[in-house]
């Protein structure tokens, strides 16, 4: 796979606010690349950086090997997505879908043809002739979706195309968002909020926080194995506690925490102070007898929530009075007051490096 | 609102304003109406009912023609007005930084703040034989004596222009920026230039904001009876000014209340126009 | 880089040279004004002689002129005041009570915007007249009201919807009276609304001029004062009175500006 999209070493600053700060960042032709993070981390930024909206204040951008970071949308082998579709208002919706077909100068006869098979695609055939505001939320999606690919773009970019939607719509449209990308092979380049959203359908992830990365990774590792203290709690939740570096050999250590002497993977000096992170649904909790390698200690529960395919429960470690949250399967229901016994297996157990 | 709300309380509160809208508005249009049936017959008004008002008015040339004047320049005006003021406003919606949009905005509508007597008797002081113009161009040496370009048609047109320039531009200016940059954004996007841009999205999006602003030019002019007479004059009379002849020369009130009558009937009917023009577009 | 900003130069010059032409034309006339106020002969005219202020001067003695302006003043203050008191009251009734027929009350509230000033003005010249009741200022303020209740009552009006009510509502569940009510959220909450139907009435009315001038007869508004002395030819203390009144408009303009400005910066 070759690389599609290379950003190097890209800055913004708007007046003094510092947007982002020296981005590097590779994509991979035919990936689905999603930039997660909260308001405000540079995400949107990024994206418009790339679609030629926005100029970078430093760095420069390169699609299919060459240099774009001076041209504007137009010349831009991109094309994109937006949050509120601008679907043209005052023209049908094959006139929209064929709008960039009529730019690149197709013949009448070749955009009917290209708008009636991206309509197909998106499952909208036979809708060419409907106007706009007589197409539902979801529906309009489609249609912005079928003008952005029908030119044939090599990167799509989509920014927070879902929001609007419900969540069963929204749920849908993953999912054909997804199946979509497979089948047209075009690089995605997805910006969301929402977590589950990147790691459900991208094939690649990047967490962003405050105009840097924190993370990039497959959504399975980055959610497994975070690398920062931010993509732990930003990913889902986690328990998130400090250690001392009590000794360490080639690839593991032995780290000093409440929980007692851990072993974990990674590398960090003698005597540092390092945060640890364990998913509350990999902890193992028992009334009686432990099932994990590492036991953790006993726990009393606090707070339960029920979540229909889990018990949520917060609690405190009893030695060392830490909070914790834990998750319980749906039969094993627990009271308040209730001792368990915790457990871990050893690669659950994460080295943070912030 | 609970149910025990009683809809008398409701008809207090309404009351004084309904009142007032009936005894000054309605009434007198009513009374106007009734007026425009009678005939003012050696000095006195007599009330036997009849057309004759309104055969006068269609069948004497001069009156008539008032009306056809009226509807040309004021044809003229919008459309002058129309071409002058859109590309005002799509610089200044477009091409102006935000910054100083509102500030360009204000300045283009300053003269709005003179009254709108002094602002058409302004035009007087350059287009009247004595005026800059004619002064200029005397002293140019192209010709050698008084050019007066006042008392015409003309100077009306560029009276009228004048105003409804500075009005088609605020309102023009303000149905642009209220298109959303999305749209603009997505045809760049899709590889149009910024002529295509204007060309399939921006103009097509305006155009309603700009019949709305050309039926508030027309609704206007029509009726108004201060620029035509002061630039005007008598040389080409407009459908107010024979109203207001009929008042002050003849005092004959039945005949300017027909032809108020013909003027709110003629206004009327191209706002039912509009209308209907309106609702299509809105489909 | 030569071809980027060739472009948006190129785009740039004939803007600009358009702007500067279009604002050329709508401040020829109001330039020729302000400079002629200054000038030092009894005729209005080219060449220009001066600069002097002896025309604003014989402005400020003009007795006429000033009961005229006086005049507009008053006409104004009370024929806005009056349009807001009575747009408000059916802006309340209509909004907040269950009156049947409201549409067709709106409508006939608002009626008055789509007919002509001078259609008003006769059909009021002509009332007056057979009721044998004397042109005069109050004249003038009732076609003004005519003319600006149904602006003040649409303004109004608008600012009343649902999350107005909700909190009328609230305070009626907390204990307040009808009248506490009214008086301590409602008129509040309306107050940029009234401020803005009262200064919009305001400056229609200062402008006004064709109901005027057919309504009044001895005692007139300064746009009728102006027409008269117009009446008889070109005359220097026109254009001294029309630059005092754009200049004044002007510096309000500004106030108000630096006003909004000042708070939103501050801010």
């Amino acid at each position: 796979m070759s690389q599609m999209v290379d950003i190097k070493r890209i800055s913004k600053s708007f007046g003094k606010t510092i947007a982002l700060s020296e981005i590097d960042l590779t994509i991979e032709e035919g990936q689905f690349f999603a930039l997660v993070g909260p308001s405000g981390s540079g995400k949107t930024t990024l994206l418009n950086i790339l679609g030629g909206f926005v100029e970078p204040s430093a760095g420069r951008v390169f699609i299919a090997g060459q240099d774009v970071s001076s041209q504007p949308p137009a010349r831009r082998p991109t094309t994109s997505m937006f949050q509120d579709y601008a679907l043209f208002p005052h023209m049908s919706v094959g006139a929209n879908v064929g709008f960039g077909l009529l730019m690149r100068k197709i013949p009448r006869a070749q955009r009917v043809s290209r708008v009636a098979a991206a309509l197909e695609m998106v499952g909208l055939s036979g809708m060419s002739a409907r106007r706009i505001h007589q197409l539902s939320g979801g529906q309009q999606q489609r249609v912005a979706l079928a003008r952005a690919l029908v030119v044939e773009p090599k990167v799509l970019l989509l920014d927070e195309p879902l929001g609007a939607l419900d969540l069963n719509l929204r749920r849908q449209m993953q999912q054909e968002l997804l199946h979509i990308q497979k089948q047209v092979g075009t690089t995605f380049v997805h910006v969301t909020h929402d977590q589950e959203e990147a790691m459900s359908i991208a094939d690649v992830i990047t967490v962003m926080n405050n105009g840097h990365i924190e993370d990039v990774g497959p959504p399975a590792r980055v959610y497994m194995k975070p690398r920062t203290l931010f993509t732990a709690t930003f990913m889902g939740e986690s328990n998130i506690f400090k250690g001392t570096v009590a000794a360490r050999s080639d690839d593991s250590m032995a780290v000093d925490t409440a929980f007692g002497r851990l072993k974990v993977t990674g590398a960090a000096e003698l005597g540092a102070r390092v945060n640890l992170s364990i998913r509350p649904e990999q902890i193992i909790a028992a009334d009686g007898e432990i099932q994990g390698q590492v036991p953790l200690g006993v726990l009393q529960v606090e707070e339960v929530s029920f979540f229909g395919t889990h018990h949520r429960c917060l609690g405190r470690h009893v030695k060392s009075n830490l909070p914790m949250i834990i998750r319980l399967p749906q039969h094993q229901a627990v009271g308040i007051g209730q001792d368990l016994n915790l457990s871990v297996q050893r690669e659950d157990v994460v080295l943070l490096t912030q | 609102m609970t149910v025990k709300r009683s809809k008398w309380k409701g008809w207090g509160f309404i009351g004084p304003g309904f009142l007032w809208t009936i005894a000054f508005f309605v009434v007198p249009l009513l009374i106007m109406a009734a007026y425009s049936l009678f005939q003012r017959v050696g000095g006195r008004i007599v009330t036997d009912l009849s057309w004759s008002n309104y055969v006068a008015f269609f069948s004497k040339s001069h009156h008539l023609n008032a009306l056809i004047n009226s509807l040309e320049v004021t044809l003229i005006t919008t459309i002058i007005s129309i071409v002058l003021a859109y590309p005002l406003a799509y610089i200044l919606a477009f091409r102006i930084p935000p910054r100083w949009q509102r500030m360009a905005l204000m300045m283009a509508i300053l003269p709005f703040w003179t009254s709108y007597v002094v602002r058409s008797y302004s035009w007087l002081l350059v287009l009247s034989s004595n005026g800059i113009i004619s002064n200029i161009i005397q002293w140019l040496g192209v010709v050698d004596h008084p050019i007066s370009l006042a008392n015409s048609r003309t100077a009306t047109v560029i009276g009228f222009v004048h105003f409804f320039t500075m009005l088609l531009t605020l309102t023009i200016f303000a149905n642009l920026v209220q298109i959303s940059p999305n749209y603009r954004k997505a045809a760049a996007d899709l590889g149009a230039s910024w002529w295509q841009i204007f060309w399939r999205i921006t103009l097509p999006l305006s155009i309603p904001g700009v019949m709305v602003g050309a039926f508030l030019t027309i609704v206007l002019a029509l009726g108004d009876y201060i620029t035509p007479q002061i630039l005007g004059g008598f040389r080409e009379v407009l459908l107010p000014q024979a109203i207001m002849l009929q008042i002050q020369r003849q005092a004959d009130f039945p005949a300017a209340a027909a032809m108020s009558l013909v003027l709110m009937v003629v206004i009327s009917i191209i706002f039912l126009l509009f209308s209907r023009w309106l609702k299509i577009e809105r489909m | 880089m030569l071809k980027h900003f060739l472009q948006t130069t190129l785009k740039n010059i004939p803007a600009a040279v358009y702007v500067a032409l279009v604002y050329f034309f709508i401040f020829l006339p109001v330039g020729v004004l302000l400079l002629f106020s200054f000038q030092d002969s009894l005729l209005p005219i080219p060449p220009f002689q001066g600069p002097s202020l002896r025309w604003y001067q014989a402005i400020f003695t003009d007795f006429r002129i000033m009961q005229a302006l006086g005049n507009s003043l008053m006409v104004g203050v009370v024929s806005a005041a009056l349009s807001c008191f009575l747009g408000f009251l059916a802006a309340y009734g209509l909004a907040r009570y269950p009156v049947r027929g409201s549409g067709a009350i709106q409508w006939l509230l608002v009626a008055p915007l789509s007919v002509s000033y001078l259609i008003i003005g006769m059909g009021l010249l002509i009332t007056f007249k057979t009721m044998a009741i004397p042109k005069s200022l109050s004249a003038v303020i009732i076609g003004h009201v005519v003319i600006n209740l149904p602006l003040a009552f649409a303004i109004i009006y608008s600012q009343m919807g649902e999350q107005h009510a909700n909190l009328e509502r609230a305070a009626r569940d907390l204990g307040a009276a009808e009248w506490q009510v009214l008086v301590l959220i409602t008129l509040p909450l309306l107050w940029p609304a009234l401020m803005a139907s009262f200064f919009l009435s305001f400056t229609l009315s200062w402008d006004e001029f064709i109901i005027a001038l057919l309504v009044s007869r001895f005692d007139v508004t300064l746009p009728v004062e102006i027409w008269s002395l117009l009446r008889s030819g070109l005359n220097p203390k026109t254009n001294a009175i029309g630059s005092m009144v754009f200049i004044v408009s002007i510096l309000l303009v500004i106030i108000t500006e630096m006003a909004v400005f000042g708070r939103r910066k501050s801010k």
